[in-house]
């Protein structure tokens, strides 16, 4: 009895202390001034990579100024021209051959500089092979515990992200007094690029030491849409057989639609498709308008890497396939019929 | 040089076959009596470091490393039926569990106290989904790294050859060791653990360690607020044949 009154009375009195606090409104905006996110771009060849953008979105969602940060050589004219990307106040540039690679030795005490001169609260970079490499790097010299691949802000220190290959949505709450993240790009769709006029300003260049020398790349060549921002993406699995079929029947159904080709983890360990199409937990991240897949079963793994999609559609001849579950239009049938027919009935439409 | 010091740090999570729940409390997942196994990159980090010492590069030790509840030592019996030498397990419950930072920090000390030249770990667990442990490890040694490797070759001037998985293809990296390297699916094959390996990784060292031993005092930084279900899709139709799905895509605006 002595007990439950105590605790009611405890109860009472943490309530007035809260409402004695400020009101919400003055707070935020108390809060808002003091947040200043540093957005890391990505940029290729003196060429920006606009997914990398997402990082931009992720901080005007958060509220308070974004200074958008970018290095390598030629990205004076890099920054002039994102300096139109709505939303940006400010872009940081370092001129420097030296981080046209993104090598991580190099590029994270690069940003670790930048951050500190900036005094920035927040970090948001892409969950791309680039941001996933260099951050936790930038978060361990920063001393800080970095949060991956968020989906939403909650508020300045908590942030929603997706767990056990999406089978579990994660809010989370740091104390870290720099917050470092990675945005997932589908979360975040990039600013206008029109219409904003950010100062343009050179950046501190601590010139440090790159262990790792960069040999080479060898990027699959594709006309198409890339996968990770496509509309529209056709993805094959297991059930096209070989990589003669999976090159015979795909790539007609992805011109039909002008779609990007993804595929399952099976199609890409069998040698179907390049490891670079594969679409789930250890592969790429999508969330188009249309996702179509053929011979795919729909494991735990690939449905995490697609089931933002839009629309879901699938043709498969098991009609028991886990697919089925998320797709919003099914077709139980043979793909080698009905890839090719579906193709032909797009191509006239 | 004396032939190699490979230290591979593997996780005990949730095995990838099982369907992860939610709890009632909605404050984690499930665990109890769900079955567990070696984290999948993690067995590919283990094939690899075996599969260095078959290839005739001169390697001194392969270590196997976690820091988990009492149940991680099996994760480690595996690991030394797949081939590692010997095994350190840093006992952790699970409600004290590291987060990345916390465990690169103690692997900082282990790669330290074991004099390792090479770490080789998974690009992430499959359970947090974070792919930070081993970028954090290389940053507080000022090593160089390699993450998403899909092919790893070492030259006798311990130069190390790293092709690794990049948006839109792959690309090589050199370095000198030490170095860290994280495995990405296309590295390997893992194999299996014979039953004779089995029975003769009982009687490989297993130390049983506390964080206390590494003088590791880490502040969990993130707080949970919640863990939900994701919102579950609606259920679709499915439609006799290509014209009834391309009106129904038509209908949904798909089109």
């Amino acid at each position: 009895m002595f007990s439950i009154a105590r605790k009611s009375a405890l109860r009472q009195a943490r309530t007035q202390l809260r409402l004695s606090q400020a009101t919400p409104i003055s707070q935020h905006s108390a809060l808002a001034r003091l947040l200043s996110t540093l957005a890391v771009l990505e940029q290729k060849d003196g060429k920006l990579n606009t997914s990398s953008l997402a990082a931009v979105t992720a901080g005007t969602k958060l509220g308070g100024s974004v200074t958008a940060f970018v290095a390598g050589s030629g990205v004076k004219s890099v920054a002039d021209q994102t300096a139109k990307a709505q939303g940006i106040e400010k872009i940081i540039y370092v001129e420097n051959g030296a981080y046209d690679r993104g090598l991580p030795e190099n590029f994270a005490p690069l940003l670790v500089e930048n951050i500190k001169k900036g005094g920035f609260t927040h970090v948001f970079a892409g969950h791309s092979a680039f941001g996933k490499n260099l951050m936790p790097r930038v978060a361990a010299l920063l001393d800080t515990q970095q949060i991956s691949d968020i989906t939403a802000i909650e508020s300045e220190d908590t942030f929603v992200r997706p767990i056990y290959a999406g089978n579990a949505i994660l809010t989370v709450q740091s104390s870290d007094a720099i917050k470092i993240l990675t945005v997932r790009g589908t979360a975040f769709p990039p600013p206008e690029l029109e219409g904003g006029s950010a100062a343009v300003e050179e950046g501190v260049d601590p010139k440090a030491e790159c262990q790792t020398e960069w040999v080479s790349e060898d990027l699959a060549k594709s006309d198409r849409p890339d996968l990770g921002s496509a509309e529209r993406v056709v993805s094959g699995g297991r059930g096209l057989k070989s990589k003669e079929e999976f090159d015979r029947i795909m790539p007609p159904l992805a011109d039909a639609l002008g779609a990007a080709i993804g595929a399952s983890r099976a199609a890409v360990d069998s040698g179907f498709a390049d490891n670079s199409l594969q679409v789930g937990q250890t592969g790429k991240n999508v969330a188009p308008q249309l996702y179509l897949c053929a011979g795919i079963s729909g494991a735990i793994q690939h449905l995490a890497g697609m089931k933002d999609s839009k629309v879901i559609a699938a043709i498969n001849k098991d009609p028991e396939a886990p697919i089925f579950q998320v797709a919003d239009v099914g077709l139980v049938g043979d793909l080698f019929d009905k890839v090719p027919e579906l193709t032909e009935k797009l191509k006239v439409l | 040089m004396s032939g190699l010091r490979i230290l591979v740090p593997i996780k005990r999570v949730l095995d990838y076959a099982t369907k992860p729940r939610v709890n009632r409390t909605q404050t984690g997942i499930d665990l109890a009596n769900a079955k567990h196994s070696m984290n999948p990159f993690d067995e590919l980090s283990i094939e690899e470091a075996v599969r260095l010492r078959e290839r005739k590069v001169p390697v001194a030790e392969i270590l196997a490393f976690s820091a988990g509840p009492p149940k991680a030592q099996d994760v480690l019996r595996t690991a030394m039926a797949m081939g590692a030498d010997r095994s350190i397990h840093v006992v952790v419950e699970e409600r004290d569990a590291l987060e990345p930072l916390g465990v690169a920090k103690l692997l900082k000390k282990v790669v330290e106290g074991e004099k390792s030249d090479l770490v080789i770990l998974g690009k992430q667990s499959i359970d947090d989904d974070a792919a930070q442990t081993g970028q954090m490890l290389a940053g507080l040694l000022g090593w160089a790294q390699a993450t998403q490797a899909s092919s790893v070759s070492i030259s006798a001037e311990n130069m190390v050859t790293v092709t690794r998985e990049v948006d839109g293809g792959v690309e090589t990296l050199k370095a000198k060791l030490p170095m860290v390297i994280t495995t990405d699916l296309r590295l390997n094959e893992p194999r299996y653990a014979s039953l004779p390996n089995i029975m003769k990784a009982k009687k490989k060292l297993l130390e049983k360690k506390t964080l206390k031993d590494y003088g590791l005092d880490e502040k969990i930084r993130l707080k949970t607020v919640r863990v939900t279900e994701p919102p579950p899709r609606k259920g679709g139709v499915k439609v006799e044949d290509v014209d009834g799905m391309i009106s129904k895509l038509k209908e949904l605006g798909a089109l």
